[in-house]
């Protein structure tokens, strides 16, 4: 037997203790080397095949990632590994560090307990790493440092130890202020970032060796042996005295919590049901032989076995053939493959118990983000809100028209197994439409329809998603039905700044229906609403808010769902160019109804709301709102000029401009719109000498001068006048 | 100046209408008509026409309630506006009415039968002892709730409902006395105000003003058994009944014998 199959058949039998558990995950800016250290990780602890794992250091990492790399990073991957005579299982997710793939890094933490933050030690923290570090709080998941590339500081940038020693402290001393600054309450002591007791490492995932102070003191290494073996090129020894998989793996056995410990604190923070019940306690303990509870925080396209859904499992077990209802979905879906996975490789087995993260082929309903259990009606774990919209869309159609029914077949499974892509059908046009984080989020979703799912299509270029909003208070306006019967009075305003960023931050949740309306309206006033205004919420539309602000009127109640109905619609199809409204608040001021009931329905309710609506948003001025991002750029200080027209030529503003050495780093803000192309046009303005990256800076105002215009493009491709309604068009 | 004449079609067929009315169709430069506040189930636009030897335009909803075309044609020249029942008891047309003297149109009224009357007097119940109308909609999510507490609130005063069943919006089908009498049994499940029980007396109407008109009265139960055949229908929750209403009940719309045990002590007549 291999040292792989010896390697599962242990993990087959660590995963039924969760002392023995760690259920952790890598983030990081995009570049700083996160799979590189996952892959290293995972050929280290010896889950790959024999042969591969022996010309392991002499392979070129890149065709390492090609052979495996598509699996991992699509997958959670299991390993073993022995810390202090014990052998504990670790269940290691990848995350993208792509901006665009945000989406996926939310869910992830999901699923984990402890995440990795991987910095590379030229660059240090950069705004991806921020945002991540974020995430992972957010969720209270517990961070660890690991500073990558350092033999870099030494190789190009010739730091001497003691250069080198302060650089890698600025780092930590970064890292450890976010942490404090972010960190959940009850962890800002325990979760500080310690170099003595080992929650920091250093080292290079690619040339595969780690240092932390525990393990030097272990082995009686100095960091002046390090400096040395570097400074010599003497990687061999330092691969030997250091491994990298040893080093970290150590770290993440000593301070990442198992699931037992961090499901205490986790559940309560993730769940919002009742800690008493049944499952709440099972979850809450990790308990086995409770009510089966997890949540699905990725579904993954197998080529062969179909629909594959990761979940995080908090109680009970799962096994084959097992019936588990899916939250939202009205009939319970039949198990019908679990599986382990081990090093690229899925290994079936029977049973699966509470603290894993378990791969499960067979529940067709479930989408990321779905609450599974044995039970029927479990409450559904918070909603995984990544704060980012799309921002991007294009149509597509199939270049075969006979490819139709398959290219909406892939694209409905696309949209499940990536709920950061917006699939929708132009009910006017009979276009797809998909929507996504950004131009290489699409690219990278249409290639997967080509090649993966071999569906050939035709794309149209990409087009910029717009918000719709309102620069002042403004109403009551008059909406009147079209039987003249009903009046409905509304008034509209901006939505305060707090709630609105709250919302957008996922701080408070108000989307489906509002389960406590007491816990609901406190938040509000907390953020600066109105108190009678945060008592009579009716409704949350994307971030617009539907209040009733009517008293003691006759029918009002039966009328309501119809009134909503209207809200939505107006919501979804902004006045202006038809682009969703965003931090909209909507005031029912008053109403006037009819006595009979078939004289209010929704012919009668739903136009007459609608133009009540619109109308108000006219009188209060509507402004169009465009998603803009954040430039990073280090270029060497003589292409700076270059690089400021290019900025400039795409309305973009310079927000900040540093020298370091003989480089400028420069961050800039600019509309997505202008920066289609981006990539091809500052490699060839600096001959390819700049270093970028982009960060989502959300949606804003689009100039005064240019709103007209833009405006009118917006609804010429939608096939409409170019002009907007005016006010009066609203009025009965 | 033009002038805009509402004439009704009255209950049930083309031969419905009154001789006043038709004379004044015959003058007119526009006809129009429209079907979806009700319709005449015994007679299609065609054999309209044909009676009145005209052309008639249809409307929908849209083209009178937001394009106004009435109004438009009234502008230029004479114009009737024929509708089912009375015009009136449409209340929309109330407002085409008003923004037709708004603006500075006149406007006439010829009036004709109306399901409002014709309810009560094809029963031989009185008149007088209504209460407020309500129309059941078809089934529906969330389903409003008046229909019930207004037929609940008549009952409780002892006053008879005329409960007006829904018709489709693109006309091609009416809800039935039975589907009624299901939804309402529903809305008592869920409300359970005692309105409607197993002995409660309630009519069904079907082909008002038709030659052969369906009419049934008495318990939900007996009422549910009994076919009503097509066309439009209506019913009728009672209150506290008069003993000659209760004798025209089973004279005339097949009531049981039971419901002579109706205790009509609280009668206020």
């Amino acid at each position: 037997m291999g040292r792989k199959e010896k390697n599962i058949k242990k993990a087959q039998k660590l995963m039924d203790k969760p002392n023995f558990i760690r259920n952790i995950g890598t983030a990081a800016h995009i570049d700083h080397g996160k799979t590189t250290l996952s892959d290293n990780l995972i050929a280290g602890a010896g889950m790959m095949s024999e042969e591969l794992a022996g010309k392991q250091l002499m392979l070129d990492f890149d065709e390492q990632e090609q052979d495996r790399g598509i699996t991992i990073n699509a997958a959670n991957v299991s390993m073993v590994h022995g810390f202090e005579g014990d052998e504990y299982l670790i269940n290691l997710v990848d995350t993208p560090g792509h901006v665009d793939f945000g989406g996926d890094v939310t869910r992830a933490m999901r699923a984990v307990d402890g995440v990795i933050i991987v910095v590379c030690g030229v660059e240090g923290v950069m705004p991806q790493t921020e945002t991540v570090i974020r995430q992972a709080l957010k969720e209270k998941v517990k961070p660890v440092l690991f500073i990558n590339k350092v033999d870099r500081l030494i190789n190009e940038l010739k730091y001497t130890a003691e250069e080198m020693q302060q650089h890698l402290y600025k780092i930590i001393q970064n890292v450890s202020d976010l942490i404090d600054s972010m960190a959940p309450k009850e962890f800002k002591d325990d979760w500080k970032l310690s170099v003595e007791k080992g929650t920091v490492a250093f080292g290079s995932a690619l040339y595969n060796w780690a240092i932390s102070v525990p393990y030097m003191q272990k082995k009686g290494i100095t960091f002046k042996d390090i400096y040395d073996y570097i400074n010599e090129d003497n990687i061999r020894d330092l691969i030997k005295a250091a491994p990298l998989h040893e080093v970290v793996l150590n770290q993440v056995i000593r301070h990442m919590p198992d699931p037992i410990t961090a499901q205490k604190y986790r559940i309560p923070h993730i769940w919002r049901g009742d800690e008493g019940s049944d499952v709440g306690k099972s979850m809450i303990e990790c308990d086995e032989k409770g009510p089966t509870g997890m949540m699905v925080t990725k579904i993954i396209m197998d080529p062969h076995a179909g629909e594959i859904s990761v979940a995080r499992l908090f109680s009970g077990k799962v096994n084959n053939g097992m019936m588990l209802y899916i939250d939202r979905q009205p009939k319970p879906n039949r198990v019908q493959q679990v599986s382990l996975s081990v090093g690229a490789d899925r290994i079936p087995v029977d049973e699966i118990k509470a603290g894993n993260i378990v791969a499960i082929g067979g529940l067709r309903d479930a989408i990321a983000g779905s609450t599974v259990s044995s039970l029927e009606n479990m409450v559904p774990f918070e909603e995984m809100k990544h704060y980012s919209e799309p921002v991007v869309t294009k149509a597509v159609e199939a270049k075969n028209t006979a490819d139709l029914p398959k290219l909406i077949e892939v694209l409905r499974s696309l949209a499940k197994s990536d709920p950061s892509i917006n699939v929708h059908i132009d009910a006017e046009t009979g276009e797809h439409l998909i929507s996504g984080m950004g131009e290489l989020h699409l690219e990278v979703t249409e290639h997967r329809i080509q090649e993966e799912q071999g569906v050939p299509i035709i794309s149209s270029k990409p087009i910029v998603v717009y918000r719709e909003s309102v620069n002042s208070r403004a109403g009551p306006f008059e909406g009147v039905s079209p039987n003249r019967h009903n009046r409905f009075y509304f008034e509209v305003e901006p939505l305060e700044k707090d709630i609105l960023n709250a919302i957008e931050q996922g701080d408070i949740s108000v989307h489906g229906k509002i389960e406590n309306k007491n816990e609901l309206a406190k938040e509000l006033q907390e953020l600066g609403m109105d108190k009678d205004e945060s008592k009579n919420i009716v409704t949350f539309e994307e971030d617009n808010v539907l209040i009733d602000a009517t008293k003691g009127i006759q029918y009002l109640h039966e009328t309501m769902e119809l009134i909503v109905d209207g809200f939505e619609e107006a919501i979804d199809e902004g006045p202006l160019a038809r682009e969703t409204c965003k931090g909209v608040k909507v005031r029912l001021v008053n109403a006037k109804l009819h006595e009979d009931a078939i004289h209010r329905g929704p012919a009668q309710v739903i136009p007459a709301v609608k133009n009540a609506i619109y109308g108000a948003m006219c009188q209060a001025g509507r402004v169009l709102l465009e998603p803009k991002q954040k430039v990073f750029i280090d270029v060497p200080a003589e292409q700076m000029g270059n690089v400021s027209v290019e900025i400039q030529q795409r309305r973009g503003e310079i927000l900040d401009m540093n020298q370091d050495g003989g480089n400028t780093k420069l961050e800039a803000k600019a509309p997505v719109s202008e920066m289609f192309g981006f990539s091809g046009d500052i490699r060839s303005a600096t001959g390819g000498k700049a270093l970028w990256s982009t960060e989502h800076a959300g949606f804003e105002r689009v100039p005064t001068n240019l709103q007209g215009e833009i405006v009118g493009q917006i609804r010429q491709r939608k096939g409409l006048n170019p002009e907007p309604f005016n006010e009066s068009h609203y009025s009965s | 100046m033009g002038e805009l004449i509402f004439i009704g079609l009255g209950l049930y067929d083309e031969k419905d209408i009154s001789v006043k009315g038709k004379e004044l169709v015959k003058s007119a430069d526009y006809v129009f008509c429209e079907f979806y506040t009700s319709q005449l189930a015994g007679a299609d636009l065609e054999t309209i026409k044909k009676e009145l030897g005209i052309d008639i335009r249809m409307l929908s909803r849209e083209e009178v309630e937001s394009k106004a075309i009435p109004l438009e044609a009234a502008s230029k020249g004479r114009t009737v506006f024929l509708t089912a029942g009375d015009p009136m008891a449409a209340t929309t047309h109330v407002d085409l009415r008003l923004r037709a003297q708004d603006r500075g149109l006149s406007t006439r009224l010829v009036h004709s039968s109306s399901i409002f009357s014709a309810a009560p007097s094809a029963l031989g119940v009185q008149h007088y002892k209504f209460g407020k109308t309500v129309t059941m909609p078809f089934p529906r999510e969330s389903y409003p709730r008046s229909p019930y507490d207004n037929i609940t609130t008549n009952k409780r005063n002892g006053f008879h409902s005329l409960v007006l069943l829904d018709i489709d919006g693109a006309g091609n089908r009416y809800m039935t006395v039975n589907e009624g009498i299901e939804v309402l049994l529903e809305l008592e499940e869920n409300h359970n105000k005692k309105t409607i029980t197993g002995d409660t007396v309630l009519a069904g109407l079907a082909r008002v003003g038709s030659n052969n008109p369906s009419l049934k009265a008495g318990y939900p139960e007996y009422i549910l058994e009994h076919d009503f055949g097509g066309g439009l229908q209506c019913m009728v929750v009672f209150g506290d009944l008069h003993f000659m209403e209760i004798e025209s009940l089973m004279k005339i719309a097949d009531a049981p014998e039971e419901i002579c045990m109706i205790d009509s002590t609280h009668d206020k007549f």
